[in-house]
């Protein structure tokens, strides 16, 4: 079977709906099965990477953590929309910081978060083979 | 009249609506996905600003904390516990959840 490049398109804030974390896990499982994963973050999808989550008060798990195991599954191909992030106050130094780490460069660590805007995304998805919507 | 938003105003319109119906001297609670609402310089900042100027406007600390967005909480926005939530509901005769 061949490699299908798979995008992952995340537009949901983390809690008050299971898109988000029903989208982690696929991924996930996903990249188990070495697919050619790519994450999206647009909309409030983009408060899925917020770092600082604290769920105590809310009785729900706070799988925010999650997220930065995803470059030791090899998903390190994660792209944030700009206007997303501005329309919502926030900028990239409010969502974690993913990395990953390349093997062929004697491990070095490197970003896995990419900023795009709107004409990087429509390329997105027209380059992948499935998109995936969450 | 106590107004309650769940919904991402940057998802859904309900917050808009609610400023565009509620009286002066209403109070407006965010719960859930309706704290977003209170990140300070986001695109509907001035929106919020305006509101505040007829209605309290009020977040759930729990559903702030859980969303990490804490440290964004624009200024005028009175941030409540479980507990005030409780009394702001028992504070007003009416309540309206906008869905």
């Amino acid at each position: 079977m061949s490699i299908k490049k798979l995008l992952y398109v995340n537009r949901k804030a983390p809690y008050g709906t299971v898109y988000a974390l029903e989208s982690l896990e696929v991924v996930l499982i996903g990249a188990a099965f070495e697919q050619d994963v790519t994450l999206l973050f647009m909309d409030d999808g983009v408060f899925q990477l917020a770092k600082g989550q604290n769920t105590t008060a809310i009785d729900n798990k706070n799988f925010s953590p999650t997220y930065m195991a995803l470059g030791d599954y090899e998903v390190n191909k994660i792209y944030v929309d700009q206007q997303s992030l501005d329309e919502r106050g926030l900028s990239l130094d409010d969502l974690q910081h993913l990395v990953w780490e390349d093997e062929d460069e004697d491990y070095a660590e490197k970003d896995s978060i990419i900023i795009v805007d709107r004409a990087q995304i429509a390329d997105l998805m027209e380059e992948n083979d499935v998109v995936l919507s969450f | 009249m106590l107004h309650i938003i769940n919904k991402s105003p940057f998802e859904k319109n309900s917050l808009m609506s609610c400023f565009a119906c509620a009286k002066e001297g209403s109070a407006i609670l965010l719960i859930e996905d309706g704290v977003y609402g209170v990140i300070a310089n986001s695109s509907i900042a001035a929106d919020i600003k305006a509101a505040m100027a007829k209605n309290s406007i009020y977040a759930l600390s729990a559903d702030v904390n859980a969303r990490g967005i804490a440290d964004k909480v624009m200024d005028g926005i009175t941030l409540i516990d479980y507990n005030g939530f409780v009394d702001l509901t028992c504070d007003h005769e009416k309540l309206q959840s906008w869905l």
